[in-house]
């Protein structure tokens, strides 16, 4: 930053050096080309301007070599830059296996984030610097995007699915979260900051918080509460699958099909019951569409998640 | 010659009076009056951008309210895409060109042209009710389920009136690839058609086939806002993103129906003004029609970051890299065509080389956000909303104006006053990269698009963007006083001022109503300058002195 | 310039209505995309919820649709006779099709309209916020299934309320008309007539016969 006036953003995460590599070989190249352009446009107009006494004669209209030439060359810049690109972004699927997993909503107008010990946040996340983080993402209305200028990293909440971004934080610091996807009203009011701690003040800040509930532990709560146990239960009179390591294992559907119960397999069993119904049952469940929003619905997930301990890796769960 | 043309009434003396002008056939009157409806557009829309630009001088919300402020935005864009950039070129210089370049009478379905400005105007009284009546806040793109479920404007009404402008441009679309194919005069083949009638060959087809899937989008919206369907809900069964797709399946070749007929008019001036072919003929021809084609597939790259799949998304990284490269054969071919020519400088040439760069440079930027790992930085931010209006700011309307300028004598008979045109070029350019280069730093900085506040760190980069759009607003109020001016007091033009190749410029200016006396054949290939007989008339700032340069 | 020629750019009225002729079928190409954009949703959202989709197909009336395919199929037989009478100048003969025409048009959005009451009694249209009763699989993807079935049956229907209009107004403005103009308008109507009959000739195996 010179003389106040910002020109980048911090780089804070692990993502961000390279991203910002690609950036500005991209900004050397465009500059390049430009000024090449630029000379050679204005250079023309100059020496070539009416009444200038420059030498005109020649071949003139056509070159196929020229032509061909610069297209093979845009090509190859084309798809070198492309290459690159898609090379970064396929990192985006893949967080490491022991990341720490928060869950974010967002709804209008307000980002809402759980930390697995219960932890709640509104509007502001901390997180340890130096350990990857995965944030799984939902929506109770409209479409968001969990956006952090400072570690490169954006990603949609779209109603109806659960949508993830990770990242880890290098840097120690305070850091711009935006929603930046146009959501209404409030949209420009609907941000907040990232906090990246050291992870002893990390540790330090979670004890602070006091131990709320687990997610897992008011899951099982909202289990109990919503009478899920009255089928899923040891001693139900009622036929209906057993959940204990249920999460990340196949299961064999009515229709012959297989399918891995995954969080969307888990998050469509609630709220539609009759869609995927497991071989052997009848199709009896009730919908908890509309009785459960978008947190409860969190809560659920890790409480059935923690039924299957050898469960998904984090890569697999991003489905 | 040009003593015979006040013998003949021209076009705009035979019939007088608001029934000869509203019920007209002639492509040439329907040309003006879309040229009235798009400029009234076009400055009501840029009214609502410099509310916009004076609100975020400031980081806070101080001139207008949260809901205010989205109504603007989302105002701006629906009517400058819709009801000005989208028919611009096309319904204007197209119309009134196209018969005259292919050396036709007319269009092939005249009263259809009649007809679209008709259905223009009237899905236009939706678009000004919705704004009359208090707005809609969804953003031009009408994002699900914002749009569907929750939004509280008058979503359905401007939703309605886009569709209806959009079979204006459909019924436009047709008349022009039929005309192109069926009424080109004797001995005019495909590869002797100006580049100008090639790019709105292009336009036209994209037009036909794209325009229908935006219909199915908006049907799909109002029938869910109004019926209750749920195609786009996912308590119903349905899925937001399925909008996404449907939307921008028409909505990214739409940038190209924008920018192609402003590639046309570049590449008819550039030639012109050079007094050289326009380099590489046959590749800016065909690239045209590539980029018409190429930019059906490459959608997805408005939603890397939207749930879609990675590999989709690599998938149209890829095809948006593809579609990069005509454009930039085309860039390489018109700064060639400058070399060893006999340059000159008026104002349809500076908007032209204004253009060149300006398209370049926004182009360029779309290199950033085609490329995956950056785009995940920058989407949603203000360097997307400076790339596009690079390419459509810079590119079209400073093409749009370059076409206006340069025809201005054919379609009017009148010379404008060139000291006040390049006056207000140049403001323009000024203007329009003081607003928005310094949108790409915003962008990079993380500052997101379609806010009404901001962090106070972004305010430099805010005010010299503010500062700029008074410049660009006073560069393109200008011509509405020197051009309106020539009408009434301008010199006559000749046939021909600039010394121009071209079926158009071989009738006079005005042109009689039927185009030509006796119906043009065609020998040679286009842009056969320099050539004798075509001396370049050059305007001293007096109207009426005019000086032969030697060739 | 002749004048049996609409448009003046047209020398002879016979390039005038090749020309016509092309312009409908640029038209037929852009409302190919406007119910292929549709179809495509359906296509997609059929591949993922197969089930839902063809347990919900199972309760729309087969025997309307198919009645209902017959009376547009027969209405295209008109339209076609009524393109040969124009050509051969006889108008009268042309005049009587026409009105057969409009007349099993509006029998098919009769047959429709009664359908969509049908199935509205049934609760098996979540539309207007009504109940939605579907005891099959999937409910909610099943109204998925139905939202769509209304929404392209809806547009398929105003195109052929469109139709039908339009050849009311050909009717009207023709009376004066001479014999090319009369032939060129009709062919044009045909052009378009043919096509409606063709998306339903899609939509009616994609809605009704996906699972029988």
């Amino acid at each position: 930053m010179s003389f106040g006036i910002p020109f980048a953003p911090s780089e804070a995460s692990s993502a961000a050096a390279s991203v910002d590599t690609l950036f500005y070989t991209l900004l050397a190249f465009t500059t390049a080309l430009g000024a090449f352009l630029t000379l050679l446009v204005v250079g023309y107009a100059v020496k070539y301007r009416a009444g200038s006494g420059a030498d005109r004669t020649g071949e003139r209209g056509r070159s196929l070599p020229l032509e061909i030439g610069w297209t093979l060359a845009s090509l190859i810049i084309a798809f070198a830059i492309f290459g690159w690109g898609a090379t970064l972004f396929m990192r985006r699927d893949h967080p490491p296996a022991d990341a720490l997993q928060i869950a974010g909503l967002g709804k209008q107008w307000m980002w809402e984030f759980r930390h697995p010990g219960g932890q709640r946040e509104i509007d502001e996340l901390h997180v340890p610097v130096g350990k990857p983080v995965v944030v799984s993402l939902a929506s109770q209305d409209v479409i968001h995007s969990f956006f952090v200028p400072a570690f490169r990293v954006k990603q949609d909440a779209v109603p109806g699915r659960t949508t993830h971004v990770w990242f880890t934080a290098t840097e120690p610091g305070h850091y711009h979260l935006f929603c930046a996807e146009y959501c209404g009203t409030q949209h420009s009011e609907m941000g907040g900051w990232v906090d990246a701690l050291p992870p002893e003040q990390y540790a330090a800040w979670l004890s602070d918080q006091g131990e709320g509930e687990t997610l897992a532990a008011t899951g099982e709560k909202l289990f109990r509460a919503l009478g899920c146990s009255g089928c899923h239960g040891n001693s139900s009179k009622v036929r209906a699958p057993p959940l204990e390591n249920v999460y990340g294992r196949p299961v064999a559907l009515a229709n012959d099909a297989t399918v891995i119960a995954d969080e969307r397999y888990l998050r469509d069993s609630i709220l539609q019951p009759k869609k995927e119904v497991a071989a052997g049952y009848e199709p009896v469940m009730p919908s908890f569409d509309g009785l459960v929003d978008e947190a409860e619905l969190q809560m659920l997930l890790a409480y059935l998640k923690s039924l299957s301990p050898q469960g998904l890796t984090n890569s697999e769960a991003i489905r | 010659m040009s003593s015979d043309v006040a013998m003949r009434a021209n076009y705009l003396e035979e019939g007088a009076g608001p029934r000869a002008w509203l019920l007209t056939t002639d492509h040439k009157r329907v040309a003006w009056l879309y040229l009235v409806s798009l400029t009234a557009f076009f400055f009501l829309g840029g009214a609502f951008a410099v509310l916009m630009r004076v609100e975020l001088a400031t980081p806070g919300g101080d001139l207008v309210s949260d809901d205010v402020y989205n109504r603007l935005f989302s105002l701006h864009g629906i009517i400058m895409v819709w009801f000005y950039l989208v028919p611009s070129i096309p319904a204007t210089l197209g119309n009134f060109l196209l018969p005259l370049m292919i050396g036709a009478r007319d269009l092939a379905f005249p009263r259809l042209n009649l007809a679209s400005w008709y259905v223009f105007v009237f899905g236009s009284l939706f678009a000004l009710f919705s704004v009359l009546a208090g707005g809609v806040d969804t953003g031009w793109t009408f994002y699900t389920p914002l749009s569907t479920l929750y939004a509280n404007g008058f979503v359905s009404t401007a939703a309605m009136g886009v569709f209806i402008v959009g079979f204006s441009s459909i019924m436009t679309g047709i008349n022009f690839i039929v005309t192109v194919h069926t009424l080109r005069a004797p001995g005019l083949t495909w590869f002797r058609l100006p580049i100008f009638v090639w790019t709105i060959y292009a336009t036209a087809l994209v037009m036909v086939l794209a325009t229908p899937v935006l219909a199915a989008s908006l049907i799909l919206i109002v029938l869910e806002r109004v019926f209750g369907i749920g195609i786009f809900n996912p308590d119903l069964g349905g899925d937001p993103l399925l909008f996404q797709h449907l939307f921008w399946f028409y909505s990214h070749p739409a940038v190209y129906i924008m920018i192609l007929p402003g590639m046309g008019v570049v590449s008819e001036v550039l030639p012109c003004f050079s007094k050289r072919p326009l380099f590489g003929y046959k590749a800016v021809a065909l690239s045209s029609m590539a980029i018409a084609v190429f930019g059906f597939l490459v959608w997805g790259h408005h939603m890397f970051v939207s749930g879609q799949s990675a590999y989709a998304g690599v998938i149209f990284s890829f095809l948006s890299f593809c579609v990069a490269i005509p454009s930039a054969i085309k860039v390489f071919n018109w700064s060639l065509t400058l070399r060893k020519g006999e340059i000159t400088f008026e104002a349809p040439m500076l908007y032209a080389l204004f253009f060149l760069a300006l398209f370049t440079f926004g182009g360029l930027a779309g290199l950033f956000l085609a490329a995956l790992a950056v785009d995940v930085h920058v989407h949603d931010t203000y360097f997307v909303v400076a790339h596009f209006h690079y390419i459509m700011v810079g590119g079209m309307v400073t093409a749009y104006m370059a076409g206006l300028h340069f025809w201005w004598p054919k379609m009017t008979g009148r010379l404008y006053s060139e000291t006040w045109a390049r006056v207000a070029a140049a403001a323009t350019f000024i203007g329009f990269n003081l607003t928005f280069f310094p949108q790409f730093v915003l962008g990079f900085l993380g500052m997101p698009r379609r806010y009404h506040t901001y962090p106070p760190e972004f305010q430099f980069w805010h005010v010299l963007s503010s500062a700029g759009a008074v410049v660009l607003a006073a560069g393109y109020l200008m011509p509405l006083c020197y051009l309106g001016w020539s009408l009434f007091r301008g010199a006559r033009a000749t046939d021909n001022p600039w010394g121009a190749t071209g079926l158009e410029w071989q009738t006079a200016s005005p042109p009689p109503p039927h185009n030509f006396d006796r119906m043009p054949t065609v020998s040679q290939p286009p842009y056969a300058y320099p050539m004798k007989g075509l001396e370049h008339e050059r305007f001293s700032p007096h109207k009426d002195k005019v000086r032969e340069t030697a060739a | 310039m002749s004048a049996s020629t609409q448009s003046v750019a047209f020398d002879t009225p016979a390039r005038e209505k090749a020309a016509d002729a092309f312009g409908m079928w640029v038209f037929a190409g852009s409302e190919a995309m406007l119910f292929g954009a549709i179809m495509l949703v359906f296509f997609v959202a059929r591949v993922s919820y197969g089930p839902a989709f063809a347990a919900a197909s199972k309760h729309l009336s087969l025997t309307l649709g198919a009645v209902n395919t017959a009376v547009l199929i027969t209405s295209s037989l008109t339209m076609a006779l009524a393109h040969f009478h124009a050509d051969a100048g006889r108008w009268r003969a042309a005049v009587w099709t026409l009105m057969a025409t409009a007349l099993l048009g509006a029998v098919f959005l009769v047959i429709k309209g009664t359908e969509y009451a049908m199935e509205f009694h049934e609760g098996i249209a979540p539309v207007l916020g009504a109940p939605f009763a579907f005891s099959g699989p999937d409910p909610v993807h099943a109204a998925f299934f139905f939202s769509l079935y209304f929404a392209m049956t809806a547009l398929h229907g105003l195109h052929l309320t469109c139709g039908i209009l339009v050849i009311v107004g050909l009717l009207a403005l023709s009376r004066g008309a001479d014999p090319s103009s009369r032939a060129r308008r009709v062919q044009a109507v045909g052009l378009y007539w043919h096509f409606v009959d063709i998306v339903w000739v899609f939509l009616f195996p994609v809605l009704y016969l996906i699972n029988r």
